[in-house]
């Protein structure tokens, strides 16, 4: 066995077009560690990733395999070099079975060359149980919940014969318990000498798993530390290259009328009779308040959002009244018109329309202003649209470009550009900050608190804690969509919030 | 800090730049040169057939019916759908026309709302039974293309309506007619007028930013206030109505009612808006990718039929210049996002 590092990338440089993605970037990885990789979006860490992964062919610089050099000209080479990469979104095919996913393109075969399903029952249980999941593998992938399917993922690379294991994000969509589980695999994996990659926004986590934490910037490598010497005030200002004095800015706030009422609020689950994803939920939201909604994953707050919303049609039982007045809302339209905004927690599949120009997102709730005699006026849109891009600060090329080249925090302001173009007085926010960047989620922030201010009423919810805690001037907390406990800002603590919401 | 106005002029040229890079028109070049280098035997131009006007008036009038088949499948196409039925409601819209013309001997102020109302209420049919049950739209329209072709002939009693010993009625004339000392075809001038028309309802309206929202992202698009199952129907209507517009003219320009008229029809409109540059996924595209698609495959068909090439050929040319076309489109598309 030799000394060197289980991976050495040394001096990496990438260049793009017009960019430059990364310049002299040194990385390091040991056998058995777990190495937290952050920067802001745009930093360069999934460029770097790519190049281990050999998606990319860095313009310079070089790759160590346990000292030896290591040239992938594609992923297949890393792959066979015992590289895996875990993404955000999983590349399993959701209606083939678990074995079939895991053993995809290498099937083991009988005499016949046919396929032995029995051996390949046998090798995937196998590879699951090294996890401690005793699943049904021959069950399509579709059948289990993200979590479960991200092992899958994982049993997969292990039967690669993985030694680097790089995560991209991986917890974005699993549940405080779910990540926990996660978590105990990738000690296992630490335990058979596996090195692990580990991206994530989340600072609770790098510190909870990481050995060691790498800080990119602007494509440079701006510090490694070993994480129980790295404060996390210090790894922020590394990534954002200032000093955030105050991350959560402060805000006296001023609570006025009754906004938003809602009484004795029901989702029922479909195709299921007595579960109710929202259970009898009456509460009130006043203006310039931000009323957080806490909960664990699958407690119903989500789902609460879009039944005020309108988004589940005529399914909802119970009654919403908008300052004082009874409405009915049953669909989207109902709920714009009653001055309602509202951000889906998944900014792709619910938020933006992808091939269409940021002008033209930011402008869809809207375009009856937009228009002169019935017609739509284009000088009307880009007025508008400029305005709002130079008061949320959005950067982008031109306002003609399409949405889906811009990074995820510009992306997000689109979107919270185009409902206060259609001047909401209730903003209903789910996960505002999902996987933006620093510096991105401070603007939204004291974007929130400026929206406050100016008399909308906010519901806001974020799987962040501390971020909840900070912004809210009061908490619900859901379980099993039934509110079990309600805390002032003063009140609240972390661990009061978790008692309530497990 | 950029001006406004300055900034829509940035934005403007930005827009002219990508025109240029618009792999489409190059296409277009591509097939006009070659048509210049085989220019087929003409009498009126010592150059050949290329060389002079009636060459090119005669394309535009052989595929203007198709090409206002693609203006309807257009917008299908952005929303995100497919509309299969076209070229049967060209049949039965024709026979309809031809049937309260020539068999009732009415009016055509009668005959050509009639027909209209017909084709868009077969579309409309197509969009509701889409939206209502959720089904899919290559589905639903295959369905409305075995049935409309059914009462096309229905309607003539399987066979052509002619108007035999009595006199045709005008209208058929002048549907037929060519203006500008005959330089121009009516059926040019509604194709023409019906891309500036859909130009219009696509930029310019409420409706057209909807469809492009829809076919972009249904749920973002219903989250935003679109409803979305009134404008996809709506999209089916239009289709169906300028199916109508094109069995008028086609029924026109044959003097008769032909129960297989636009067999087939369909899948060169989809070729047309495909080879045009419009994603088949929705949401990306526009009316001018139309035209422009449209002008491909007319100047194609009419180059290899000019010089003679046989009709088995011509077919398996169109094929593999669809594929090519979309192989480029796409290989455009990978290095702009990348």
């Amino acid at each position: 066995m030799s000394d060197s590092p289980l991976l050495e990338m040394k001096h990496i440089s990438k260049a793009f077009p017009g960019v430059r993605a990364l310049s002299d970037v040194s990385f390091e990885l040991h056998k058995g560690e777990v190495v937290g990789l952050v920067g802001e979006n745009g930093a360069g860490k999934s460029t770097l990733m790519r190049v281990l992964s050999g998606v990319y062919a860095p313009d310079e610089g070089e790759i160590l395999i346990e000292g030896k050099p290591a040239r992938f000209s594609s992923p297949k080479d890393a792959e066979m070099a015992g590289v895996a990469i875990i993404h955000q979104e999983l590349s399993l095919v959701p209606s083939v079975s678990v074995m079939e996913n895991i053993l995809m393109g290498r099937e083991p075969r009988t005499r016949w060359k046919t396929i032995d399903w029995r051996e390949m029952a046998r090798v995937s249980t196998e590879l699951l149980k090294l996890m401690e999941m005793p699943i049904d593998v021959r069950w399509p992938v579709e059948e289990f919940s993200v979590a479960v399917q991200q092992m899958i993922e994982i049993a997969k690379a292990l039967s690669l014969n993985a030694r680097i294991l790089i995560m991209d994000e991986p917890t974005s969509s699993l549940s405080e318990h779910e990540t926990k589980r996660l978590f105990d695999i990738v000690r296992r994996l630490k335990g058979r000498g596996v090195g692990v990659v580990y991206i994530s926004h989340k600072m609770e986590e790098i510190y909870e798993i990481a050995d060691r934490i790498t800080v990119l910037r602007d494509g440079l490598h701006i510090g490694t530390a070993p994480a129980r010497e790295l404060p996390s005030e210090k790894m922020i200002q590394w990534m954002v290259g200032r000093k955030i004095n105050q991350f959560f800015p402060s805000r006296t706030s001023q609570i006025g009328e009754e906004l938003l009422r809602v009484s004795a609020l029901t989702l029922p689950q479909p195709g299921k009779t007595g579960v109710n994803l929202v259970d009898n939920v009456s509460f009130s939201l006043y203006a310039g308040e931000i009323l957080g909604l806490a909960g664990l994953r699958g407690a119903g707050n989500s789902e609460l959002l879009g039944t005020i919303f309108g988004r589940f049609g005529n399914l909802p039982k119970g009654e919403i009244f908008i300052q004082e007045r009874k409405v009915n809302i049953v669909s989207p339209p109902q709920a714009i018109e009653n001055g309602m905004a509202y951000l889906t927690n998944d900014r792709k599949a619910s938020g933006m329309i992808l091939p269409m120009s940021v002008l033209h997102n930011m402008t869809l709730v809207s375009l009856r202003q937009m228009t002169r005699f019935g017609w739509l006026h284009p000088l009307l849109e880009q007025r508008s649209a400029s305005t709002y891009q130079d008061s949320l600060a959005i950067r982008t090329p031109s306002l003609r470009s399409e949405v889906s080249t811009l990074s995820g925090g510009n992306q997000q302001k689109v979107i919270l550009a185009k409902w206060l173009m259609s001047e909401p007085r209730i903003l209903l926010l789910d996960e505002p900050t999902r996987g933006i960047d620093v510096g991105a989620k401070a603007e939204i922030y004291s974007l929130m608190n400026t929206w406050a201010s100016e008399g909308k009423g906010i519901l806001l919810i974020t799987s962040e804690l501390p971020e909840l805690l900070a912004m809210s001037d009061r908490i619900l907390v859901m379980h099993r969509g039934e509110v079990t406990a309600e805390f002032s800002h003063d009140e609240a603590t972390q661990e009061k919030v978790m008692a309530a919401a497990m | 800090m950029m001006t406004e106005k300055s900034k829509f002029l940035a934005n403007f040229s930005s827009a002219a730049k990508n025109v240029s890079r618009n792999r489409g028109l190059w296409a277009l070049v591509a097939v006009l040169i070659i048509g210049a280098a085989f220019p087929g035997p003409s009498e009126k131009s010592k150059l050949g057939a290329f060389f002079s006007w009636d060459y090119h008036r005669d394309m535009l009038r052989e595929y203007s019916i198709h090409g206002i088949l693609a203006c309807g499948m257009t917008i299908v196409i952005l929303a995100g759908g497919i509309d299969l039925s076209v070229g049967s409601l060209l049949g039965m819209t024709g026979m309809l026309f031809a049937y309260v013309m020539i068999k009732l001997q009415l009016s055509p102020f009668l005959a050509i709302p009639v027909t209209l109302l017909a084709g868009s209420a077969a579309g409309l049919l197509n969009g509701a039974v889409i939206t209502t049950f959720k089904i899919q739209p290559f589905v639903a329209t295959l369905a409305m293309m075995v049935s409309a072709r059914g009462l096309a002939k229905f309607i003539g009693g399987g066979r052509t309506i002619q108007a035999g010993t009595q006199p045709l009625p005008p209208i058929f004339e002048q549907i037929r007619a060519q203006i500008l000392s005959n330089n121009l075809a009516i059926v040019t001038i509604i194709f023409l007028l019906s891309v500036a028309i859909f130009w219009i309802v696509l930029n310019r309206t409420r409706f057209g930013r909807h469809l492009f929202a829809i076919g972009g992202n249904e749920e973002a698009a219903r989250l935003s206030g679109v409803r979305v199952n009134l404008v996809k129907a709506t999209a089916f209507g239009i289709s169906g109505l300028m199916s109508a517009v094109a069995g008028i003219c086609y029924a026109g320009s044959t003097d008769y009612g032909n129960p297989e008229a636009g067999t087939a029809y369909e899948l060169t409109a989809i070729a047309m808006v495909v080879i045009g540059g419009t994603s088949l996924m929705g949401g990306r595209g526009g009316i001018l990718l139309t035209l422009l698609g449209a002008l491909i495959i007319g100047y194609t068909e009419k180059i290899l039929s000019i010089n003679g090439v046989k009709i088995a050929y011509e077919f398996m040319v169109k094929g593999a210049i669809i594929v090519a076309a979309v192989i480029i489109q796409q290989t455009g598309r990978r290095t702009r996002t990348s």
